[in-house]
């Protein structure tokens, strides 16, 4: 039979030799290997405390962003949803209210965004779809969860904090 | 026995067709079909008067006719021209048409804003589909371009004026399918614009509805439908019911999602014109599923956007999950309907008479 990879060896059957006998010396050889393992750089670091650095294009947990006034940027056009292969998203349009030009950037808005994490494979296609810059992937994790129902996010969960506002204003 | 009619052979990018004396090159290539059919903006084969307007059928005649070989000297609109016998058109294989068509999209794009992610018409959109096939994507217009106010023409149609290219159809329609015409082209040239006279409304006549349909962009929307979903979420429905008025044909699409209809449409065809017109009853009164008999799915081109998620001849696995475990149902972890608050029962949104606000939906866990 040919073989696969030209990197098998025959296995050594020959009776040991009194060295080989002797049983401790290959102890010793295999301690020293792991012994010598404790010098070496460690390959995981002590999450959460310490974090990986992520790589610029990494694609963690979805945002809904604003604009530097605070206005939500989507206009529920769609595109993401459409675009997305695991249908994760979904989504109610509204009309702006008078009134409400200080909360939404045009007439149109999300009234209802949700993203259901279950289903998301964390591709990017809604960041490349959105034609208004709303929906990003942020560098992290999407956290986890006791309860299935607490991976559907939400816009309360999705919106990036107001840019104008302090942080005991946004928690609200 | 009648005199037979003399047909005339004209030829369209080299494919030979007969048609009778008085056809536009335009249906002269309708009748052929396919890729040489010139686009049109604003003709309308069952409006009288139109076309002529947005120069995007432009062709090449390459032969004037038989008697008179010589080519015409500029490129003609097609939808306007008619044939000659022995006529040589030139449509696609004209690099000089592409190049022109290519001018007339920039220039029909000139003014027209780029509010596609908000606009109900994107995705069924004429000029989102000319641009698409035959603009650029980059803008050479450095101005400021012309912006109108929103307008509600009557308690039904939203009168976007920005979004207009002037092609008109909708003043044919009203002309043509009602007794009177409260809306128009008012002023000239640059500032020309569609609206009504001193703030009218359109709703007085059963058949104004139409000029959603014949709309090829969306200066033009359905307000009842407004903002309610966008076109390729919906399923588009053939249904028909037993109009009381006369003129109306009945036939319609209805664009559901699941039982709720969201919108009712004229059917269109290829061309993006309706076959038959509807009146405003079927059209804005008409939104529960009892009120019509429905066909069955209608078919979308695959291509369209609207035919995503609509899967065709599909095999459904059986559900093996129940028949292994002696008839029990398999133990849901979590119901989505329970935690989703899209699609509550208690938004029906395509009961709402307008477009949905902030009113309409209970408070969104604190989110402003």
């Amino acid at each position: 039979m040919q073989s696969l990879t030209n990197r098998a060896t025959p296995v050594d059957r020959r009776p040991m030799n009194l060295w080989e006998k002797l049983y401790l010396p290959a102890i010793f050889k295999g301690m020293a290997i792991t012994l010598g393992h404790i010098f070496k750089k460690k390959a995981t670091v002590n999450y959460p405390e310490e974090t990986r650095p992520f790589s610029p294009v990494f694609r963690g947990l979805h945002i809904l962003n604003r604009d530097e006034e605070g206005r939500e940027r989507c206009t529920a056009c769609g595109l993401c949803a459409v675009a997305c292969p695991a249908e994760a998203i979904t989504m109610e349009a509204a009309e702006r209210l008078p009134g409400e030009e200080h909360l939404y950037r045009e007439e149109k808005y999300a009234a209802r965004y949700e993203i259901n994490m279950l289903r998301c494979i964390f591709c990017g296609f809604c960041e490349e779809a959105c034609p208004k810059q709303a929906v990003y992937m942020s560098e992290t994790f999407a956290p986890s969860n006791y309860q299935r129902k607490g991976f559907i996010y939400g816009k309360d969960d999705l919106l990036i904090a107001h840019p104008q506002k302090s942080i005991t204003e946004n928690k609200k | 026995m009648a005199e037979e009619k003399k047909l005339f052979k004209v030829k369209i990018d080299n494919i030979t067709v007969e048609v009778e004396p008085g056809t536009t090159i335009l249906n002269a290539a309708r009748n052929i079909g396919g890729e040489v059919v010139p686009p049109a903006m604003c003709y309308y084969s069952k409006l009288d008067g139109s076309g002529g307007k947005c120069r995007t059928c432009l062709v090449k005649v390459t032969k004037g006719s038989e008697a008179d070989p010589r080519p015409m000297p500029k490129l003609v609109a097609s939808c306007r021209t008619t044939v000659m016998d022995g006529m040589e058109v030139a449509n696609i294989t004209s690099p000089e048409v592409l190049e022109a068509r290519k001018g007339v999209v920039e220039f029909l794009l000139i003014n027209h804003p780029l509010d596609c992610p908000v606009c109900d018409q994107a995705g069924e959109c004429d000029l989102q589909d000319l641009s698409y096939e035959h603009g650029v994507s980059g803008t050479r217009y450095e101005f400021k371009r012309r912006t109108f106010e929103k307008e509600d023409i009557g308690e039904h149609i939203k009168l976007h004026m920005t979004r207009c290219i002037l092609c008109y159809r909708c003043v044919f329609t009203a002309d043509q399918l009602t007794e009177k015409r409260q809306h128009g082209i008012l002023k000239r040239g640059d500032a020309s614009e569609i609206s009504t006279y001193m703030r009218a409304s359109l709703d007085q006549t059963n058949f104004i509805g139409n000029v959603i349909d014949v709309c090829p962009v969306g200066a033009l929307t359905d307000r009842t439908a407004r903002f309610k979903n966008r076109v390729w979420f919906l399923k588009p429905v053939d249904a028909h019911r037993n109009c009381e008025d006369p003129k109306c044909c009945g036939k319609t699409v209805l664009w559901m999602r699941g039982d709720e209809i969201f919108r009712v449409t004229a059917r269109k065809d290829k061309y993006g014109e309706v076959e038959g017109f509807i009146c405003d009853t079927c059209r804005f009164e008409k939104k529960e599923v009892k009120d019509w008999v429905v066909e069955g799915p209608r078919k979308i081109a695959r291509h369209s956007v609207i035919s995503q998620g609509h899967y065709v001849g599909v095999h459904k696995p059986q559900e093996t999950v129940a028949r292994v475990m002696d008839g029990r149902q398999p133990k849901l972890l979590m119901d989505i309907h329970t935690v989703s608050e899209v699609n509550m029962p208690q938004v029906d949104l395509s009961q709402l008479e307008g477009p949905a606000h902030s009113t309409d939906f209970p408070t969104n866990k604190g989110v402003q």
